[in-house]
């Protein structure tokens, strides 16, 4: 408003000193400014380096044939017109969804349900906390490995134990059908980091608002869908998205299990996932400029689910901190 | 919420982006190539990659090299060849010395410039090219150029479980692959099914990583003299559909798949002790696995694998040592691969291995290096009967096939030929396409690959 009236008190006239000049800043502000930039520095850095950097590169040598050896030779939109015409990308774009679809909402009931173990244990949560998420610990390798063991159809430990409830299962390893199943529950094996964020958001929901509504009569299965699943959503809402992104990316499980140097056999196509074929792009085909390519529509895809998530899920997250 | 979607993006396109960070171009062209190489007496540091390197016969032959040449220090990275490893080590300019890998990747490779031909250093560093087996220097050359120096020649052949066969009264010649109706009334013998499941598999035609070598029993060659692929060749489609129907009548793909995941290949208690298998084509090297689970009751037989006229063939494989761009110490390079596949330097990895033998108190069971003088002297020299006759039958099966052991053909587009069978194989063991659609489509794709590639 006041500088409305200045405006027109003035018209023409330089703006007013007052106004140009900055608030003054304090020393301590000034100092908290530096101390902030050198904590967040390294971050920066990396960043642009390790991150932004070869983000660039990408961009720019998916408009290139580079074949990694000689020196990147401009095509246009050569490598995104082959991106519609390989069918292999489809493909591996479909199996890729069909895993996420599976594997996110598994995950996430999965992850929610050890956190609400977790939070009962008492005195021996700390070990709990530490065996859950051991398995973000251990190497995809030997994940992999370990897993094409206890799926195994015939010998496995899995279908011995759906054997004791007369359950015949599949043959989760060869089956085309299941291999894709089989990928999301391998997935399940590194949720530790899902488990504690879960455990952390349901510590945080206050214990009043449990004993108001068992007051009012609530039972068990109401004060969960009613007050639990409300006051955890923001971190629901974060794993979701978290985990959708990393399953877009799956990488490590299926290329042990199923392309890996180890696996000199064919493999079904049913378990060729996004990430692998780019990778086979890239370093068994030469093929670096179609596989930034690939990158660069999986990033727009990933980007456009991520709009999609946040405006949907914008309706229903709750956050402690805003009204 | 607004505040959260800028962290998400980003992090988005971080995970996004990562695993496709392209790598800046430099032209790796500082060393020398294998054209200047071999002039003098190598000095320096040879950087190795790819080779692993444990046993006896990597070590004594490593030995030989650091006795011939004190003036060369040997920095070996330890471990098998890993293709992101080495190409991010030569597109950024620090491309190890000399590199071990499969000699059916060479193609490719050298087409892309990755490596650079050994033609000079074989001239200058005399190297006897026509020591090694004809069919192992058709595999390191492409357009009449050498990128690679031939080593170890793997070759195929039937191993029996004779076991098996006494319990279903089978002889040990019906196991053989020219009368392909007569093998599959014998694997349907000897196969046996316990609950709807396999609990022993007759005959295992391993075609999923064999497919070649049956296609090439049946007449057919998959990639042609000039490297063009040839996947959808009838006599390829044949040899599918017929190993496809072997397997379905022990089970089908699935159950088959299962129950073979569940050998211990490499342990005394295996596929064979365990009466799991009767009988499988495999290469060499498996007959020095075989010799711990003697003990545990084995009774091996063996015979050949032909083709549909009955005469012993195999597919090969193998390594190779080659040069890349930009290596900095070709010479040493060079001289290294002349020495590691030298028919003194074998003789002292024979020497090494009979000493291994003697100490394990176990037999020798040959030593196969692309080097064909080197295999005939080395076989005169150490090869006696082993009180075994399964295991004296073994031995002599693969040798006889050697001679008559083909490669597949060298071709720009390897890796994609490769890809595209493989694909193909396995589309058509799970049932998603017939063994002919899954191969036209294959080589639609091999051949659009190939017709890309540039030609070395």
């Amino acid at each position: 408003m006041t500088t409305t009236v200045e405006r027109a008190a003035a018209p023409g006239q330089a703006e007013p000193e007052r106004r140009r000049r900055r608030p003054k800043r304090s020393p301590l502000t000034r100092r908290e400014d530096r101390a902030g930039w050198m904590f967040i520095g390294p971050w920066v850095l990396g960043f642009l380096i390790f991150t932004a950097g070869p983000m660039i590169a990408s961009l720019v040598l998916s408009f290139t044939d580079y074949q990694m050896i000689q020196a990147p030779r401009a095509v246009g939109l050569d490598n995104y017109r082959e991106l519609f015409d390989d069918p292999r990308v489809l493909k591996s774009l479909s199996n890729t969804f069909v895993y996420a679809a599976m594997f996110v909402p598994l995950g996430t009931i999965f992850a929610l349900v050890l956190a609400l173990m977790l939070q009962r244990v008492g005195r021996a949560g700390g070990f709990f906390r530490t065996a859950f998420y051991l398995p973000e610990m251990t190497p995809a390798v030997a994940a992999g490995a370990m897993f094409l063991l206890l799926l195994n159809g015939q010998q496995g430990l899995v279908n011995k134990v759906l054997g004791w409830v007369g359950i015949n299962g599949p043959n989760w390893t060869a089956d085309p059908n299941w291999l894709k199943p089989s990928l999301a529950i391998v997935s399940l094996w590194t949720l530790g980091g899902t488990v504690v964020i879960y455990l952390a958001a349901l510590n945080g929901v206050p214990r009043q608002l449990y004993e108001a509504a068992e007051l009012d009569g609530a039972g068990p299965v109401t004060r969960f869908f009613r007050i639990t699943v409300p006051m955890i959503s923001g971190a629901l809402f974060f794993t979701v998205i978290t985990n959708t992104i990393a399953s877009m990316q799956m990488f490590d499980q299926a290329y042990t299990m199923f392309y890996g140097p180890q696996q000199k056999a064919a493999a079904s196509e049913e378990s060729l996932v996004y990430m692998v074929y780019l990778f086979q792009n890239a370093f068994q085909f030469f093929k670096m400029g179609f596989a930034s390519a690939m990158a660069w529509l999986l990033f727009v895809i990933i980007l456009t689910i991520t709009f999609l998530q946040v405006r949907i899920g914008n309706r229903y997250v709750y956050y402690h901190g805003e009204r | 919420m607004k505040h959260l979607r800028l962290p998400v993006v980003l992090a988005a396109g971080a995970l996004a982006l990562t695993a496709c960070a392209g790598v800046g171009n430099k032209d790796a062209g500082g060393g020398s190539s294998g054209q200047d190489s071999a002039e003098s007496t190598p000095s320096g540091t040879l950087s190795v990659m790819g080779f692993s390197g444990e046993d006896e016969v990597a070590q004594s032959r490593i030995a030989a090299f650091k006795a011939a040449y004190p003036g060369v220090t040997v920095k070996n990275n330890k471990g098998d060849f890993d293709a992101q490893q080495f190409l991010t080590a030569v597109s950024s300019g620090n491309a190890p010395d000399v590199v071990y890998m499969a000699r059916n990747l060479i193609g490719t490779y050298a087409a892309k410039g990755a490596i650079v031909p050994l033609d000079d250093c074989i001239a200058t560093g005399g190297i006897d090219t026509t020591q090694y087996r004809d069919a192992a220097m058709n595999e390191v050359k492409l357009k009449d150029k050498t990128y690679g120096i031939p080593e170890f020649y793997t070759v195929s052949a039937n191993l029996i479980s004779g076991k098996a066969l006494t319990s279903a009264g089978v002889a040990v010649s019906d196991i053989q692959t020219a009368d392909w109706d007569k093998l599959e009334a014998t694997a349907k013998k000897l196969y046996v099914a316990k609950n709807g499941r396999p609990a022993r598999i007759g005959y295992d035609p391993k075609v999923s990583d064999l497919f070649p070598l049956w296609a090439m029993a049946n007449g057919a060659e998959l990639v042609k003299p000039g490297g063009e692929p040839n996947l959808n060749d009838p006599k390829a489609v044949e040899a599918l559909e017929f190993t496809i129907k072997l397997i379905n009548d022990q089970g089908g793909w699935s159950n088959f798949k299962t129950f073979r995941d569940t050998f211990d290949l490499f342990g005394a208690k295996n596929q064979f002790t365990k009466d799991q298998l009767a009988a499988f084509p495999i290469e060499n090297w498996y007959v020095n696995v075989l010799l711990d689970s003697r003990s545990s009751g084995l009774q091996l037989q063996s015979t050949p694998f032909t083709d549909r006229q009955g005469q012993p063939i195999s597919t090969i494989g193998g390594s190779a040592w080659v040069v890349p761009k930009g290596a900095k110490n070709a010479n040493a390079a060079c001289q290294w691969a002349k020495t590691m596949t030298s028919l003194e330097t074998w003789h002292k990895a024979a020497e090494a291995r009979m000493q291994t033998v003697t100490k394990d108190k176990s037999f020798f069971t040959g030593l196969f290096t692309g080097n064909k003088k080197a295999d005939e002297e080395i076989k005169a020299k150490y090869l006696k009967p082993t009180g075994d006759a399964g295991f004296d039958q073994a031995i002599n099966n693969y040798y006889d096939v050697l001679d008559k052991a083909k490669s597949i053909n060298p071709s720009a587009a390897g890796a994609e030929i490769d890809a595209a069978w493989k694909a193909a194989v396995g589309k058509a063991l799970a049932g998603s396409a017939t063994p002919k659609a899954a191969l036209d489509q294959a080589q639609s794709e091999a051949k659009a690959a190939f017709d890309k590639a540039p030609q070395g």
